[in-house]
């Protein structure tokens, strides 16, 4: 049973199809790349996966215990958090959010899981500090914690290392990689990196104007990718 | 001299509209204070401003209207609008700024048409005067608009209590929070509505043009020192309070507009914070 299983999906924005007849499921504890030029949908693609877009058709259906809200998602940078004042802690309790549901206050557990999941990311030592003082390494672990506040199950993340310079770049790829290894947490990343996305990925999805999903085995072997790779180098 | 002072607001003190007034300034400031960091960081600064002008139009069709109670219809009238303004910002043919500007001009001179052709008033000049800049109003309150004010407040605060976190939540990332099962759009609403609410109750203050002061300065003092949400949102509400009951008390002795020394305290308040903050920085 896939956790997340997608048929015959077409995507539209504002009226006009962007992404026509998608198929592909992504199984507890894969690690699926999607990646494809600008423009080609990748965005709109995870808007939709996470319950921001609505409009589609076909089938979009999450199963194996995984429900659509449960998805962390580790968003791009907004121009408003760049001046906002938080302290990580309140960024990273803000995960616990969704399970809230009208209660006004956080409970203990809630505040032990955020401390926890502060610990597993390397900045519960900055539980105090403002948040938009960080280095951009750091944001991105915080935001991360807050996701895992969020889920245990699956994360989308989108564009992780952007703006990250090479040495947190490989920081961050490697503590992603020991989330999906280490905790079964299931990951599905946009990315531009896609030297990076071959390197880890199990699975690829590449949208565009050829589509392909399977395999990142089968992705090295497919004229896609060697088509994408030549016209990236 | 000091002794004097004091002595001189103790006098005033004994007359219990002058007691109505600064009870009245000190909830609005707090009201208007708790929402100012929200608006601030979502970009809404103009919806706050284009929504007084709002209420000026709906103050100016009351009066052509001749109700009793003014508040019945521009309080309905003005969430109305804020509720479109915020819609409107959202999935925009016309961008959001540029409907506020339309909506807050468009109500500006509409009202001031209406108040020109069927003002009964003899002293047309002042009524508009007064309502765009703040009216000597706040001194003539009387003990029902004096309750009033104290329940919708206490709404207003008991509200941000109860959804603090959400309202946080949805403040610093909207589509996380949504993509976590949390109705942003119901908040976004709430906002919408609690902002209203606190305009129509600081056009007494202040008046319409006055009004987003109120509601920006003290937040933006106030993150210029503190960075944590709560610590910001704490101190903007006591900078807000302390401006207004100082600038209440100084328009009352030395007979100056309220609403524009209170801004004027707000001003001299957000100078000191920016002082502050950079000297921190260093």
């Amino acid at each position: 049973m896939a956790q997340i299983a997608c048929q015959n999906l077409t995507l539209k924005y504002d009226g006009k199809v962007i992404l026509e007849d998608l198929n592909f499921t992504v199984r507890a504890g894969d690690y699926l790349c999607i990646v494809g030029e600008n423009g080609s949908g990748k965005s709109t693609l995870m808007k939709t996966l996470l319950g921001l877009h609505a409009e589609y058709e076909g089938k979009l259906e999450t199963g194996d215990g995984l429900l659509a809200s449960e998805i962390g998602y580790l968003p791009q940078q907004t121009i408003v958090q760049r001046d906002f004042p938080a302290s990580v802690r309140e960024i990273v309790l803000s995960g616990c959010q969704g399970r809230c549901g009208f209660r006004p206050f956080y409970t203990k557990e809630e505040k032990n899981l955020a401390k926890r999941n502060m610990e597993r990311m390397g900045v519960l030592e900055f539980e105090r500090r403002c948040y938009r003082e960080l280095s951009g390494g750091q944001m991105q672990r915080v935001l991360l914690a807050r996701a895992l506040c969020a889920t245990q199950k699956a994360l989308l993340l989108d564009e992780p290392v952007s703006g990250l310079d090479p040495k947190v770049t490989v920081e961050m790829y490697q503590l992603i990689a020991r989330l999906n290894r280490e905790d079964g947490i299931t990951i599905l990343m946009v990315s531009h990196d896609i030297a990076a996305a071959v390197k880890y990925a199990s699975h690829i999805l590449h949208i565009g104007e050829t589509v392909f999903f399977g395999t990142k085995q089968e992705y090295l072997a497919s004229g896609v990718y060697r088509k994408f790779y030549e016209a990236e180098v | 001299m000091l002794v004097e002072l004091f002595a001189k607001i103790a006098w005033y003190l004994q007359y219990p509209f002058v007691r109505y007034a600064l009870i009245v300034g000190v909830l609005i400031a707090l009201c208007s204070s708790l929402l100012g960091v929200t608006l601030v960081l979502k970009r809404f600064s103009f919806i706050g401003d284009g929504l007084s002008h709002t209420a000026f139009g709906a103050i100016a069709v009351a009066s052509v209207l001749n109700l009793q109670n003014d508040m019945v219809f521009v309080l309905p009238a003005t969430i109305v609008c804020a509720v479109l303004l915020l819609r409107t910002g959202k999935n925009a043919k016309i961008k959001g700024d540029a409907a506020v500007a339309m909506i807050s001009v468009g109500a500006l001179a509409v009202g001031y048409l209406l108040m020109h052709l069927f003002s009964t008033s003899s002293n047309l000049s002042g009524d508009v005067c007064g309502t765009l800049f703040g009216s000597t109003s706040i001194l003539t309150l009387t003990r029902g608009e004096v309750w009033l004010c104290i329940v919708l407040s206490v709404l207003v605060v008991g509200f941000f209590l109860f959804f603090y976190h959400k309202i946080f939540a949805v403040t610093f990332d909207e589509d996380f929070a949504r993509a976590g099962g949390t109705n942003t759009g119901a908040y976004n609403l709430l906002i919408a509505i609690i902002i209203a609410v606190i305009i129509v109750l600081a056009m007494n203050l202040a008046g319409s043009l006055l009004i987003s002061a109120l509601v920006i300065f003290p937040a933006l003092s106030a993150m210029r020192v503190f960075k944590s949400f709560w610590s910001v949102t704490v101190c903007s509400a006591i900078v807000s309070v302390c401006c207004a009951l100082i600038g209440m008390l100084a328009a009352i002795l030395a007979g100056t507009p309220v609403g524009a020394t209170i801004v004027v305290a707000d001003i001299a308040a957000f100078a000191a914070f920016y002082l502050a903050g950079g000297m921190m920085a260093k």
